[in-house]
């Protein structure tokens, strides 16, 4: 009888192996798809913010380094006339730029300056100030591997934050705005 | 034949073409320049090389690696400016890590554990057999051996 009765609980669990292999495979199968592979942590962050000197959009004549903005909390946002999601982006960093949380900063990212001052006349300039990286250097030494990135720097020049893709709003008061807040608060 | 011929011409087009060719002076700079684009990883396109790859982001790295070599710099140095700005990620072949230790030592685990698996199995199958030959209690082989000997004797 009790033989009988383990036998036929072996059975049962013969049975059940292919359903516990299908639930531990659906599992996995499920992580990986809300992996982002898209997005790749980047190795700046906690980092001081790569060195850059470069020309200003709208002043070419001037340069903008990253020493100038030391002691401030930024924001740098690649841009690029030519990328469509910056355009779904833009309005939401036009509404950022003013609640004058921070100090925003374009990177114009492998574009045409005629085009890029067409499109922040057209649509609205956000950025405190935009410099040009047309052969995309600047880009590089920042990791930059798809428009728009956005990175968060705080008072001492370290990158705090990185988001890759447009910023929606829900990111912005979600993420952003607490950041910057406290950001703001620390000692420069 | 005309198609033959066509067909043969075409498998080789791949080797023909790379996408865009550059000539060191330095036959052991034009190698590490090969080998380098082989292994580091478009990250616009994520499953091909920066050899192979046409996404602009590519050309740039490409160019990048070209500058670095011919300013002399090691192989290891290209490598290291490449995973300070995009992580291990652009490394076709990760270095092994805490974080990549998965990576390393999975495959080698799972196999493991396959053997494992293959020898519960059958030392489970072997123990099985003997227990059906030899019987079960000694209650029952006497039993047996009472029913033998009774049929010997009717």
């Amino acid at each position: 009888m009790v033989d009988r009765r383990i036998n036929s609980a072996t059975k049962m669990l013969k049975y059940l192996i292919p359903l516990i292999l299908f639930i531990i495979m659906a599992i996995f199968l499920a992580i990986g798809l809300n992996l982002k592979p898209n997005e790749i942590p980047s190795p700046l962050l906690n980092k001081p913010a790569p060195a850059f000197a470069a020309a200003k959009l709208q002043a070419p004549e001037q340069k903008l380094t990253n020493t100038d903005l030391l002691g401030q909390v930024w924001l740098l946002n690649v841009w690029a006339s030519w990328c469509v999601s910056c355009r779904a982006e833009h309005p939401v960093l036009n509404q950022l730029a003013q609640q004058n949380a921070v100090m925003m900063v374009g990177l114009n990212y492998k574009d045409d300056p005629a085009n890029a001052q067409h499109w922040l006349e057209s649509l609205g300039n956000p950025y405190s100030v935009s410099i040009m990286d047309q052969d995309g250097r600047i880009g590089l030494d920042w990791g930059v591997y798809g428009v728009p990135e956005t990175f968060v720097m705080d008072k001492k020049g370290l990158v705090r934050y990185k988001h890759t893709g447009p910023v929606t709003m829900s990111d912005v008061q979600a993420v952003f705005l607490p950041l910057i807040a406290q950001l703001q608060a620390e000692a420069p | 034949m005309k198609a033959y011929i066509l067909i043969l011409l075409l498998c080789l087009s791949p080797l023909a073409s790379a996408i865009d060719s550059r000539q060191f002076a330095n036959p052991e700079q034009q190698q590490a320049y090969e080998e380098l684009t082989s292994e580091l990883r478009c990250l616009v396109c994520q499953n091909q090389t920066i050899a192979d790859s046409n996404a602009e982001l590519a050309g740039d790295l490409r160019r990048q690696v070209q500058e670095m070599l011919e300013q002399g710099k090691s192989r290891d140095d290209i490598v290291t400016f490449m995973t300070d700005r995009y992580g291990d990620f652009v490394l076709y072949k990760p270095p092994f890590k805490l974080k990549t230790g998965l990576l390393w030592v999975g495959p080698v685990a799972f196999l493991l554990l396959g053997l494992l698996a293959i020898v519960l199995v059958i030392r489970h199958k072997k123990t099985a057999v003997t227990d059906a030959t030899i019987g079960t209690t000694p209650e029952k082989l006497a039993k047996i051996r009472r029913l033998l000997d009774e049929g010997e004797h009717s």
